[in-house]
């Protein structure tokens, strides 16, 4: 059986949905070990072992908090070295896609980006120019670097767990690269609504809310959504930059997306058009959102977005 | 400007000839390669550019002996994006330009412009924009600082050079919230589109652009094999690709009043409640 890594970026008593899929993926491929960029207790570890990990790597001495994805880049080649393995599954966040760049430089292997499917044969799926093209790709040389978007793992109902955390190895990291350093670190304010790029349910908002996204929110927390954003609304300070959806902002590819007084410029439908059922709210007949709206409705969302939160909080009363 | 200035910069911009995205782009058989016709320079690199040009400035500019030189890996037409940057106040610009070039992936692009930056020497700051608008792989900055062997800086919303230092500092947005980073020249930085407010060309730089110099090397200039480049050389390759189908719009309905309550319907008819 062929041996797969995933890294981990930041280890947590409870992982997150993009971990428990790289996991998940992972399992579907071969013997699972996963690559922990940061510090993991032992709770971290039965976690991380309930949802697939069949070994872990890690640093000898521990990788330094404040160099910059260097240390990372460093345990997960000599992880490679060591394990021969076939494919490594990253997030694709900035941190994933510039692990896996600096690996592939080291391995003198490929990198394949924005996955959302891999086969046996490591074929991976992934879809190109904004979505209008699905592609096939191949990593042709070296062990496959695959960074795999968000919501693209059907999880398994329940994870077994397990009796106990597999077991660890410590890894030498030999000669580090020149670093950045982190200084500082401001942690995202809790909203308490589910992460954007994970959520199943997205409501956002654009220029139309003008100013106010409260009916926004109001919505999003009737279904239990996660709030988006264009970037009109973000630039305007209407709300924070990570609320983002678009080409420079977060993908998302929920369940649901709610698009409320957002045009449906390009940049913004680059990162929202592969959920799988998308509505618009917007008081033009003619935004271009409504070309890919599975429902339009032409109106005000000052009225129709408070309309549908109370009626969603009256049936589910 | 006094002595605190600091020393003169020598900054390299990576700009990026890509189809616009405002048309609908296509991928040709046999090969699934971009059709490359429509092509400007990517939106997402005048950022950089932006970013190369006020950094130059703070040190007093073209005449205080800064440089702000653009390279481009592209086919003939990608000449083009440089002349662009030219116009918006770069000093130089380099375009590598091999017929053996087509179909490198990202990872073989950075060695190809690794080569480059390393023939052409001497730069304090590599700058790049976050991803191009095309491939949106976002992997060439890191891959060509890992070659080059210099601290990168991706991804920053804010990037600061104090008078007289030697050190960057910016922000970026991570997975994990805002972090402070900081690093010693040289050194690669990325920035995103919240960088800045990249200039419009007037019309004395699009005049002046055309006295500025384009290089022109190949890959033997490079000393690199051309089977070590282009599909060949890549350790990745595009097996098939597909149009997706356009998403075909559906139901538009005119909100009379109960709209709220018939897009709550929807909802309970397609399960999602
Ligand atoms: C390099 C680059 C990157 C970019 N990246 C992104 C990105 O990642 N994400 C992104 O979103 N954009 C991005 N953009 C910007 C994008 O091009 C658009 O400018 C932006 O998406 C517009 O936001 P909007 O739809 O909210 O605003 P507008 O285009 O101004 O649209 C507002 C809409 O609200 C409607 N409206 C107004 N009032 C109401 C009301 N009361 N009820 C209902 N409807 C109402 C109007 O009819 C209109 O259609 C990028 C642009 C560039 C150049
Ligand atoms: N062919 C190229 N020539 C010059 N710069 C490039 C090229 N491809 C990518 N870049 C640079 O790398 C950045 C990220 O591109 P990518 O990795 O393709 O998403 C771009 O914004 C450019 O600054």
């Amino acid at each position: 059986m062929s041996n797969i890594l995933v890294y981990i970026h930041a280890p947590a008593p409870v992982p997150t949905k993009s971990q428990r899929e790289l996991l998940a993926l992972a399992a579907s491929l071969g013997e699972v070990h996963a690559v922990l960029g940061g510090p993991a207790d032992p709770i971290a570890l039965e976690a991380l072992t309930s949802a697939g990990a069949n070994g872990f790597y890690t640093a000898a001495g521990g990788i330094d908090p404040a160099a910059l994805l260097s240390p990372a880049v460093c345990l997960l080649t000599a992880a490679v070295r060591e394990s021969a393995a076939t494919a490594v599954l990253l997030p694709n966040s900035i941190e994933g896609r510039e692990i896996a760049a600096r690996a592939a430089v080291r391995l003198d292997s490929g990198v394949i980006t924005d996955a959302i499917e891999v086969d046996a044969e490591l074929l991976v799926t992934k879809s190109v120019l904004a979505g209008s093209y699905t592609v096939k790709a191949q990593v042709t040389r070296g062990p496959a670097l695959i960074t795999l978007k968000p919501n693209s793992v059907q999880l398994p109902a329940h994870e077994t767990a397990s009796a106990a955390a597999a077991p660890v190895r410590e890894l030498e990291l030999g000669d580090n690269a020149p670093a950045a350093r982190i200084t500082g670190t401001r942690p995202r304010t809790s909203s308490g609504r589910p992460a954007l790029a994970e959520a199943r349910f997205v409501v956002a908002g654009g220029r139309g809310v003008d100013g106010d996204f409260s009916a926004v929110e109001d919505l999003a927390d009737a279904l239990g959504a996660a709030v988006g954003a264009s970037r009109a609304a973000t630039d305007a300070g209407w709300i924070d930059h990570s609320a983002q959806v678009g080409q420079t902002g977060t993908t998302v590819s929920p369940q649901l997306y709610i698009s409320a007084g957002i045009s449906g410029a390009i940049q913004q439908k680059a990162g929202m058009q592969s959920a799988k059922t998308i509505i618009a709210i917007n008081k033009d007949p003619d935004a271009p959102v409504f070309e890919i709206a599975d429902l339009g409705i032409v109106g005000d969302l000052t009225q129709v977005l408070p309309q549908a939160a109370a009626e969603i909080r009256r049936r589910k009363a | 400007m006094s002595q605190n200035s600091g020393t003169p910069l020598n900054i390299l911009v990576l700009v990026k000839h890509v189809p616009d995205v405002q048309f609908e782009r296509h991928l040709s058989a046999p090969e699934n390669r971009l059709d490359r016709a429509d092509s400007v320079l990517s939106e997402l690199d005048e950022y950089a550019i932006e970013a190369a040009l006020a950094l130059a400035e703070s040190r007093g500019g073209d005449k205080a002996g800064n440089t702000v030189t653009t390279l481009t890996m592209g086919p003939s037409a990608a000449v083009n994006a440089v002349k662009k940057s030219l116009q918006m106040g770069a000093t130089s610009g380099v375009h590598i330009c091999d017929p053996a070039l087509a179909g490198s992936d990202a990872v073989t692009t950075s060695m190809v412009l690794a080569a480059a930056v390393q023939s052409l020497g001497g730069f304090d700051i590599v700058l790049t924009g976050m991803a191009s608008t095309d491939a949106e792989t976002s992997l060439v900055p890191a891959s060509l600082a890992e070659r080059l062997g210099l601290a990168m800086l991706t991804n920053l919303s804010t990037l600061e050079l104090a008078p007289g230092s030697t050190t960057i500092t910016g922000v970026r947005e991570a997975e994990e919230g805002a972090q402070s980073l900081e690093a010693p020249l040289p050194v690669l930085i990325s920035v995103t589109d919240q960088a800045n407010e990249p200039r419009y060309p007037n019309f004395r730089g699009i005049l002046g652009a055309k006295k500025k110099k384009i290089v022109t090397l190949t890959l033997e200039e490079l000393g690199l094999d051309a089977a070590a480049v282009g599909a060949e050389g890549s350790a990745t390759r595009v097996v098939s690709a597909q149009a997706r189908p356009p998403r075909s719009g559906g139901e538009i309905i005119t909100d009379s009043g109960s709209a709220g309550i018939a897009l709550v319907d929807f909802l309970t008819d397609a399960k999602l409640l």
